[in-house]
């Protein structure tokens, strides 16, 4: 039996919407063609699937998310993830929380920031820059949003140079938007019964 | 007035694209100074953005959801986290369903009650939407298709909010 997951961890749970998905039989040229779907590439999600059913915005929101978190300068790609992942917190979306976590780690070569924040979530203790970003994440994705000038010199303080504070404001919002799909219209399950 | 054309369709469009953004419109960053030369970094992310608003705000697939009824909700959900300003521009296009906008109103009047409940909550409470939020919509008759078009613009309204808050702070408070 598949339970919903609940914890945060780096765990990356099953997504099982809470709608039911475009088929991929049934779709409309314009749904395969924003699904990226070709003869020898059918693979698609349950996720894309389900945002198969606004088309124009899936079309658009594919580039836009890859620009945000993966564009060459400015943040780094692992500090963007602390974005995502300080959204997905407040909002609770452990399934975001988990791919970004996981994603972290990856890139980090490291899991120990992510297990800090596991296990003690935004009070784990943190290195000034990863403090500084990860508080106004947070502050910023709470709505309405309670970011303000502190956080602001903080991130300043911590050493972020402007290019740098662009691409936090712009991958910690676009969670903001992924929490809302995510959260909003599936849930994370794991079929171990695990609620971890 | 300059145009462009716009990559999603290839029309001619009146207007530089920073003219047509309301992200940077909103926080009041406009074709030049220091402001605009940071965005600048980023232009083909803010393009992308102008994008993903028309997709949600004035799609060609409306669904259930008309295009005033959507720039309503649109404003609804800014005055619900304190961003007078783009609630204001959303207004502007709401016609008949200007009255939304104020979070106030519950939308009975208009058949939209569970509409409304579940767009505050996903906008402002996202963290406790469970299930029934979901059920509650399909219950009331509400295909699967248009409560995706639900969330996709409460979800960009609310990438746009973040945005234009995090902008605001940056140009404010300076370095």
């Amino acid at each position: 039996m598949r339970r919903v997951v609940r914890k945060f961890s780096r765990r990356v749970p099953e997504w099982r919407p809470r709608v039911v998905p475009v088929k991929l039989e049934e779709a409309s040229e314009a749904q395969l063609e924003a699904l990226s779907v070709t003869p020898s590439d059918t693979k698609v999600s349950d996720y894309v699937l389900t945002l198969a059913h606004d088309v124009e915005s899936l079309r658009v929101r594919s580039p836009l998310f890859n620009a945000i978190m993966y564009d060459k300068g400015g943040m780094s790609r692992s500090e963007r993830e602390i974005g995502a992942i300080g959204a997905s917190m407040v909002n609770r979306c452990i399934y975001c929380a988990a791919v970004h976590a996981a994603r972290h780690a990856q890139l980090e070569n490291s899991t120990e920031i992510i297990d800090r924040l596991s296990l003690h979530g935004r009070a784990a203790a943190l290195p000034n820059r990863d403090r500084a970003i990860l508080d106004f994440a947070v502050a910023l994705s709470e709505a309405p949003p309670k970011a303000g000038p502190e956080q602001m010199h903080a991130l300043r303080e911590a050493g972020l140079e402007e290019a740098e504070i662009l691409d936090l404001i712009l991958s910690t919002a676009l969670f903001a938007w992924a929490n809302r799909l995510m959260h909003v219209l599936g849930d994370p399950v794991r079929s171990d019964g695990g609620d971890a | 007035m300059d145009s462009y054309r716009d990559a999603t369709d290839g029309t001619e469009r009146a207007g530089g694209m920073s003219a047509n953004e309301t992200m940077l419109a909103t926080v009041g960053i406009g074709d030049a100074g220091p402001a605009a030369e940071m965005v600048a970094l980023r232009s083909n992310i803010f393009e992308m953005t102008a994008k993903a608003e028309r997709a949600v705000l004035r799609p060609k697939e409306t669904g259930r959801w008309s295009h005033p009824l959507r720039a309503a909700l649109a404003a609804r959900i800014a005055n619900l986290n304190g961003v007078g300003d783009l609630a204001v521009r959303y207004a502007a296009e709401a016609g008949d369903f200007v009255g939304l906008a104020n979070p106030a109103s519950d939308g009975t009047a208009e058949g939209l009650g569970p509409v409304l409940a579940f767009m505050d909550k996903v906008a402002v409470n996202t963290r406790n939407v469970v299930a029934p939020g979901v059920s509650t919509l399909q219950d009331a008759g509400i295909a699967d298709a248009d409560i995706v078009r639900l969330s996709e613009l409460n979800a960009f309204l609310a990438y746009q909010i973040s945005v234009v808050t995090g902008l605001r702070l940056m140009t404010r408070c300076k370095p």
